[in-house]
């Protein structure tokens, strides 16, 4: 049962992704490999769509998996359903903790061992990203093996100058969703 | 059940302003929250948000729950966060179906391929911001380099590297040295 499945592997993602949305990314591509659902230039779009329209990231990315994965098994009635399924697996484990941790408070921000174990988790969480992010860069550099020939030398150029506009200072507050519509245009233009 | 409903309405508010999440949210949630329900005051919000930070899951979700476990109980928490999560539902689950209607497009190809490479700018900036405040000593920066090269060449899942780091670093912290 598929959604079953869906729900057990968002319930993972959701117990385990420390650090907001972005922590949801390597969970996201290892359910990719382990389960085939969906492509990695699937999520890669999943990850555009999710920063250019409202709501968290985190909840956006399963609605999204959920959707894609469910409309594959059942079609429409089976998208809608895959969508609910992977954004409450998601957002479960989290209601459960909060509620028992709101009951001890101040004690639990001030306790030792959650504290160190996040001195160990939060580089863990970081290296996590790297290596996502490592993998989505490889799928698009190389898109069909790894020889010079097949080097994508139009989104190298295109990588370098977003990576130089999006650190300037100056346009620091320009939202994401800019840097994504211009990188459409660029790539419906120049057939990347 | 009327407080129930103005949580739900109030965080899917909440869920339709918010672009991108975490500390996005925090202006949004001043004013709804805070200034015009008074469900909790700033300082609240504050402990809130640092809690949310280090439990698992999504920020806007734990922060969601606390907000509405305050206000309401059990019941309060839970219609909270669907509350939140709900425009992304309706929002997500329309443009998911658009887009996969139109997939086939040539044109609409090379478009993704230039919003991919936009995605992984995307992720390389989210890193740097999370580097200097994750990686800040010689036993942090070994952890994220040795997660770096492991996730990447290996098919070890995350969870295991989120339990492994766990445990270090409070092995690390309470045994090894006591200089913290």
């Amino acid at each position: 049962m598929i959604f079953l499945q869906l729900f057990w592997e968002f319930f993972k993602t959701g117990l385990f992704a420390v650090g907001g949305g972005m922590a949801t990314i390597p969970f996201l591509y290892d359910l990719s490999d382990k389960t085939g659902w969906f492509t990695h230039a699937d999520l890669a779009n999943m990850i555009a769509v999710s920063e250019s329209t409202p709501g968290p990231i985190g909840v956006n990315m399963a609605t999204y998996v959920g959707y894609i994965t469910g409309m594959r098994e059942l079609g429409v009635f089976g998208a809608l359903l895959g969508a609910v399924t992977a954004t409450i697996g998601l957002i479960t484990p989290a209601v459960i903790i909060i509620m028992v941790v709101a009951a001890f408070l101040k004690s639990f921000r001030d306790n030792k061992y959650v504290n160190s174990a996040f001195y160990g988790l939060r580089p863990a969480s970081t290296g996590l990203i790297a290596a996502a992010g490592l993998s989505v860069a490889a799928a698009n550099f190389f898109p069909e093996a790894y020889t010079l020939a097949g080097f994508n030398w139009k989104g190298a150029i295109l990588f370098v100058v977003l990576a130089v506009l999006t650190n300037i200072k100056k346009l620091s507050k320009v939202h994401p969703i800019v840097f994504i519509g211009l990188s459409a245009l660029v790539g419906a233009v120049f057939s990347m | 059940m009327k407080t129930l409903l103005n949580l739900f309405i109030t965080f899917a508010k909440v869920g339709v302003m918010t672009f991108g999440g975490g500390y996005a949210m925090l202006p949004i949630l001043q004013r709804e929250i805070v200034e015009k329900k008074k469900w909790a005051t700033d300082e609240e919000l504050m402990d809130y948000f640092a809690i949310g930070q280090c439990t698992p899951g999504i920020i806007a979700v734990n922060t969601a729950t606390f907000i509405g476990q305050k206000t309401k109980g059990i019941l309060g928490g839970i219609f909270a966060t669907l509350g939140l999560v709900f425009p992304s539902l309706i929002i997500i689950s329309l443009l998911a179906g658009v887009i996969e209607a139109f997939s086939h497009i040539v044109w609409v190809q090379h478009a993704f391929g230039g919003i991919r490479i936009c995605v992984c700018v995307l992720i390389l900036n989210a890193f740097l911001k999370l580097f200097k405040k994750s990686a800040s000593d010689i036993v942090t920066f070994i952890i994220f380099l040795a997660v770096v090269i492991l996730a990447f060449f290996t098919d070890i899942s995350p969870v295991i590297f989120v339990v492994i780091s766990a445990i270090l670093g409070i092995v690390i912290k309470n045994i090894g040295g006591k200089k913290a």
